[in-house]
């Protein structure tokens, strides 16, 4: 055997496998857990030399609403911070509880003192219908001006006051 | 101020999916590079393509297809990356092992020592067969792994008979490790680890709280209790004897550390650690000043090529030049002489083949498999919910990890030589069979803690609980 095929051979398969450590790595990068945080607007216009790296950032959540995109004329397809440190934040309804607090691993991490670890949750009843409900918080979760005391239904462009924070949910 | 910053992102949950696609096409990585080293090897060997090409590929890629059909089916959620790693160290364990056996030199050297030489790849292949066999019977038979939870005093009695069990058959090689029934021998210290991590997570969990409460605080370092202090004096008095009876520096070492990791994991106190480290550095050294053997390892440690003036045993000295001659990028499979160790090049200094032949490169992407492996374990650990399945999987974890720095470290000069194998790599019926169970636990531990919370009922009472406001 030829000298050449032989160091071809012995480089790659040192490139091999490093390729297998480097697809592993990539692997737990993706395997992350909690929320998937999209830029969108500011990224676009901020790094547009990388059209590639957006276009699979931005890849699964189209995917995601195919499959839990079938609600009811009307319904609202989207939750909008509206005022707070998180303004501008919108969270896609798909049929997914989300749930508000200062706790990591809430959906919308509150970054407020007024917030309770585990505030409030939102999520669809059997007929798609929006609930909102609160778990108990200190300061308490108010739905225009009431204060909340039992799992009530979300109107369209209500909105939900948490400490500082005000979200509603939007068509 | 708060909405003059404009936030322009977009929250979407990201569940968290099976990812048993992911490790199919790992999978299939994982057969093809042992497949791509074999053929590389043998060309380089005999230039031309080895004949058992075919069926070690087939019979590894068989033995990942069934491990991977079975963790679909009995395992959906668990880690997409400890078996695809797993099945590549395997796999490249077996052609390491393979291409040694060609060696004429240790076929040579075998034929002089006991008149026969018998390859040892076929033997492994077998052995790879049975840890996968294992490895599918722990993933269908144990439920769920807090089942283990149950057998925590039985597995401290089942860990103990395994760990004395040796003293009593004739020491081989210098160490008292093996038990042979009937021309089969077996390494109890590899399946004693995994029995004592689930002991020791049993223990902790139930006891962590004494253990990280009850303490004192005395120069920044929460000193515990004399009388909590028992356990961990039990557990050096046990790895002290190990080592003087059956002159294991490596089990004693993975004995000893794992306790003392376990117990930091479980009560966050630092001065467990810094007891440990004074209790082993105290009982290394008061050990190693009067058994021979432990000794004698200690001189070749400090002097490895002392061997070639006074003629002792010059393996250390061989592995060195072998990673030394490997340089960075190696001298390609098949074409270094790290068969000139001698005796064990196939098991104990198996690392030292890589070093040769893959070189710097080659060594460092092995470890970072090993580390890879770890790293998973310490992932499932942290998001494990139950208390047991924590404690369980950072143990096996820190078997493992202990273990390959054992190995490596004294392959490679950093501390005295031990007898333990390079997991999943080296030649040994027992160790390949017990990481292969080892691994099937932490499979088992990360699908209970991957699979997904049942999602909160929405309360369903909601217009029946009206609270009626004035």
């Amino acid at each position: 055997m030829s000298e050449l095929t032989l160091t071809v051979m012995r480089l790659g398969f040192l490139a091999v496998l490093w390729l297998f450590v480097i697809v592993a790595v990539q692997v737990i990068r993706s395997d992350l857990f909690g929320t998937r945080v999209t830029q969108r607007g500011s990224a676009r216009r901020g790094a547009p030399d990388r059209p590639q790296a957006q276009q699979r950032q931005s890849a699964p959540p189209p995917q995601r609403q195919q499959s839990g995109g079938r609600g009811r004329r009307g319904a609202p397809t989207k939750l909008v911070v509206s005022e707070g440190t998180l303004t501008g934040t919108t969270v896609a309804l798909q049929g997914q509880t989300i749930t508000l607090g200062r706790a990591h691993d809430s959906t919308i991490v509150l970054d407020d003192d007024y917030a309770s670890s585990r505030h409030a949750r939102i999520y669809p009843d059997r007929d798609g219908q929006w609930i909102v409900e609160d778990l108990g918080s200190t300061n308490g979760t108010y739905l225009d001006r009431n204060r909340l005391t039992t799992p009530t239904p979300i109107p369209l462009g209500a909105p939900i006051r948490i400490g500082k924070t005000v979200i509603e949910l939007r068509k | 101020m708060s909405s003059s910053t404009t936030n322009t992102t977009t929250i979407s949950t990201a569940g968290p999916p099976s990812r048993r696609n992911t490790e199919l096409a790992m999978l299939v990585f994982a057969v093809i590079i042992p497949v791509f080293a074999y053929a590389n090897a043998g060309l380089a060997l005999s230039d031309e393509m080895p004949s058992g090409m075919l069926s070690y590929g087939l019979g590894l890629g068989l033995l990942a297809g069934v491990g991977h059909l079975v963790v679909r089916k009995f395992a959906p959620y668990a880690d997409p990356l400890l078996l695809p790693i797993a099945t590549l160290l395997n796999g490249l364990g077996l052609v390491l092992i393979w291409r040694l056996d060609q060696s004429r030199r240790l076929a040579d050297r075998a034929e002089a020592v006991d008149q026969v030489f018998s390859p040892s790849a076929p033997n492994q292949l077998i052995y790879s067969a049975l840890g996968v066999a294992l490895f599918v019977g722990v993933l269908i038979l144990l439920k769920d792994h807090r089942l283990l939870q149950r057998y925590t005093y039985i597995s401290m009695v089942a860990a103990l008979i395994l760990l004395i069990l040796p003293v009593f058959f004739p020491a081989r090689f210098g160490a008292r490790i093996w038990i042979t029934i009937g021309g089969f021998s077996i390494q109890p210290g590899e399946f004693a680890k995994i029995i004592i991590a689930v002991f020791f997570s049993g223990y902790l969990m139930v006891k962590r709280d004494a253990l990280a409460l009850a303490s004192r605080r005395f120069m920044g370092l929460y000193l515990p209790r004399g009388r909590d202090l028992g356990p961990i004096l039990v557990v050096w008095g046990m790895s002290i004897l190990i080592l003087v009876f059956e002159t294991d520096l490596g089990t004693s070492l993975l004995f000893f550390g794992l306790f003392v990791v376990m117990l930091y994991v479980a009560t966050e106190r630092t001065s467990w650690i810094v007891f440990g480290l004074l209790m082993s550095a105290v009982g290394a050294v008061g050990v190693a000043s009067f058994e021979p053997h432990v000794q004698q390892r200690v001189d070749a440690w400090l002097d490895p090529f002392a061997a070639f003036k006074t003629g002792g045993s010059d393996q250390i000295a061989q592995a060195l030049m072998a990673f030394g001659s490997g340089g960075v990028f190696g001298t390609g499979l098949g074409q270094g002489n790290s068969d000139l160790i001698g005796f064990a090049a196939n098991s104990d200094f198996i690392l030292a083949t890589v070093g040769e032949e893959l070189g710097l490169a080659g060594t460092m992407g092995v470890l970072l498999l090993y580390g890879l492996i770890v790293e998973r374990g310490v992932r499932t650990a942290l998001a494990a919910r139950d208390p047991f399945g924590k404690l369980l999987a950072i143990g096996l974890s820190a078997a493992f990890a202990i273990q390959v720095f054992v190995v490596a470290g004294g392959v490679m000069g950093l501390i005295p030589l031990t007898g333990m194998t390079m997991p999943f790599i080296a030649s040994g019926g027992s160790s390949v069979i017990a990481n292969w169970a080892l691994v099937a636990i932490l499979i088992k531990v990360s699908d209970t803690a991957r699979r997904p919370a049942p999602a909160p009922a929405p309360t369903t009472d909601a217009e029946m609980t009206q609270v009626v406001r004035p």
